[in-house]
């Protein structure tokens, strides 16, 4: 009777465990429908044509748009990738290539703690290295801000990326007499190319989404650049300016813009994940 | 061509070219192994000496501060850029509450979804669920900014805080006005933010105990719970710590969704209901506007305590996972 009832009770706690877990997921899932219900419902009665292709209006005229900032932040990003794709696959084909000892460890341990380094204290950084000597708020300074934030993110994923690449394909191009770094350009980065561009991805998706660093680098502007060492708009910056607004016209802007920066996002990370896909395929053929 | 490299350099070919009539040797330097090895090296070198110039060059940047507060910078409340004071302390104490109410939070519901996502799960969703967990971490921090602002917020104030008032306004943390944004709220939204990182990186580590483990505490009659707590909890539990440190590292430097929900205003109250500031917040709303070197490199030195807070948590935090995830030593492994 007593090993029936403990038995009993073991069985209970277990199911109660299982449907908590169960309730949990559903919990922290919850945000995520709710976000997008939002996000669509007031997000999609925003966005039109214009939207996408007229600039902000002055406060209490309905309509305009946020084409510059999406414009912007097409090019913070591309000036981002300038600077953080170069150091970042070097960095990684270090650390795949050459980097099993102690200081390979080191660059991959700091690499790691970067990518935990807060968004703003790399802005305070961007502000004192680019903005303070130009005197003034740039796109670059925008884009060595985000440059910074890949330079971790793409040095990992070209490192794991690499790896995957298959020994015998290395063995066959040295048994040929090539170079190691030969071997490497032309057979490790060729194979592992769409990997590459996998990292790179995966960076330009968390950069994309980023305001912090952009406050007092990119700065904002309600009107098209007129070049790089002035200030830019950026979606983000635009988003959170038209959030904390006190004006419901700017409020359902935000939700549009909202809308077409996860959409960006999204699209990036759906892409990223098709390629891995495929590289996994190239893995498996093997 | 220039023999004068060491004898069985790497760099040099070994087998020299032999010219027959003429008797010379050739050695054809093999240049590109050398180069190319130092280039990848001078660019994963650049990484180290990356965060060592960014705390080098904010320490730089706060002197004026540093100078003239010194240690009372961290310990005293005053903020006022009119008259030159300045203390971190309101900001300090809210980047903590914020992260810990936040934590607080955030616990139960990654460890319970990492643990559903990696034992309790049916087979054919676990991957989907796992990829929904990771679609909310993508999202850009000022998308759950706005939602905290136009959606969250009104809610806390019109049935979360009124209902806490009236069961726990007892409590000193459940007292005073509701104004909607305030602590609390900013401690709700990190939590959202947070729960997909810690329950990512602890389902990654729960996939990393052995099978043997687990099928070991079911040989002996383990109930799937007891295998759990167990076979499974034990084993990875350096590495869910560590996840969790990674989580309490993002809390910490989060910047745009506590800006916008967490009221901004640098007073240290018990009451979880007012508004209070983080460091990272008084940053992203003061920087542009700092008149004066002095305030500018007080912000400054609000950044470089966040930058070495981070650094610590995040070092501490790698190292955990890494002990992990990188296959333990010993034990049951084979």
């Amino acid at each position: 009777m007593n090993s029936n009832l403990t038995y009993l009770k073991r069985k209970t706690t277990n199911w109660v465990m299982s449907r908590l877990s169960l309730l949990f997921a559903l919990l922290t899932l919850l945000p995520l429908a709710l976000i997008f219900f939002y996000l669509l419902s007031k997000g999609v009665s925003a966005l039109n044509l214009d939207f996408l292709t007229h600039l902000p209006k002055p406060v209490g005229e309905p309509g305009g748009g946020m084409a510059n900032a999406i414009v912007g932040t097409l090019i913070l990003v591309g000036l981002a990738c300038l600077l953080g794709l170069p150091i970042g696959i070097l960095a990684g084909v270090y650390l795949a290539e050459f980097g099993h000892n102690r200081f390979g460890l080191l660059v991959r341990f700091t690499a790691d703690v970067m990518n935990g380094i807060p968004s703003i204290v790399i802005g305070i950084f961007a502000y004192t290295i680019v903005v303070l000597p130009m005197r003034r708020f740039s796109a670059l300074a925008g884009g060595v801000a985000l440059g910074i934030m890949m330079i971790p993110v793409v040095t990992r994923t070209t490192e794991e990326l690499l790896k995957l690449v298959p020994v015998s394909l290395r063995e066959a191009a040295l048994a040929l007499g090539i170079p190691r770094w030969k071997t490497i350009v032309s057979v490790v980065l060729r194979t592992a190319r769409m990997g590459i561009v996998t990292g790179a991805l995966v960076a330009v998706g968390r950069i994309a989404g980023e305001t912090a660093p952009l406050l007092f680098t990119a700065f904002g502007n309600r009107f098209w650049q007129s070049g790089l060492v002035q200030p830019i708009a950026a979606l983000p910056l635009q988003i959170f300016a038209y959030a904390i607004s006190p004006f419901d016209d700017w409020h359902s802007q935000a939700w549009a813009g909202a809308l077409v920066l996860i959409s960006l996002v999204f699209l990036i990370g759906l892409f990223t994940r098709l390629l891995l896909k495929s590289k996994y395929s190239l893995r498996g053929g093997q | 061509m220039s023999p004068s490299a060491p004898e069985g350099s790497l760099a040099w070919r070994r087998t020299p070219f032999r010219i027959p009539l003429l008797r010379i040797e050739l050695r054809i330097p093999n240049w590109g192994e050398g180069i190319f090895k130092s280039l990848t090296f001078l660019f994963a070198l650049s990484i180290p000496i990356l965060i060592f110039v960014v705390g080098l060059e904010m320490a730089l940047s706060s002197r004026l501060s540093l100078a003239q507060f010194g240690w009372r910078f961290l310990v005293t409340s005053t903020w006022d850029p009119v008259f030159g004071k300045f203390g971190a302390l309101p900001f300090i104490y809210g980047t903590l509450v914020s992260s810990f109410l936040a934590l607080l939070f955030a616990l139960p519901l990654s460890l319970g979804t990492a643990i559903y996502l990696s034992e309790m799960a049916p087979h054919g969703i676990r991957g989907p669920l796992a990829n929904l967990v990771e679609l909310l971490a993508a999202i850009p921090s000022v998308i759950y900014g706005l939602w905290g602002i136009l959606v969250l917020a009104p809610l806390m104030r019109q049935y979360v805080q009124p209902f806490l008032k009236a069961t726990l306004g007892f409590l000193p943390f459940f007292q005073g006005p509701a104004y909607g944004v305030g602590m609390l709220t900013a401690g709700v939204i990190l939590s959202v933010m947070i729960v997909p990182f810690i329950a990512s990186v602890s389902r990654e580590v729960l996939l990393a105990v052995p099978q043997s483990q687990r099928e070991a505490a079911l040989a002996l009659g383990a109930t799937r719970w007891e295998m759990i707590r167990t076979a499974v909890l034990p084993y990875g539990k350096g590495g869910i710590v560590g996840g969790i440190m990674l989580g309490l590292g993002r809390a910490l430097g989060e910047t745009m969704a506590v800006t916008m929900v967490i009221g901004n205003r640098p007073d240290i109250a018990l009451s979880l209901f007012a508004p209070g500031y983080t460091m990272a917040s008084v940053i992203a709303n003061e920087f542009t506007e700092a008149t004066g070197n002095l305030y500018l490199s007080a912000l400054v030195e609000i950044g470089l305590v966040l930058f070495l807070l981070t650094i610590v948590v995040n070092a501490l935090a790698r190292l955990l996972v890494w002990r992990v995830t990188s296959g333990p030593k010993g034990g049951i492994r084979e």
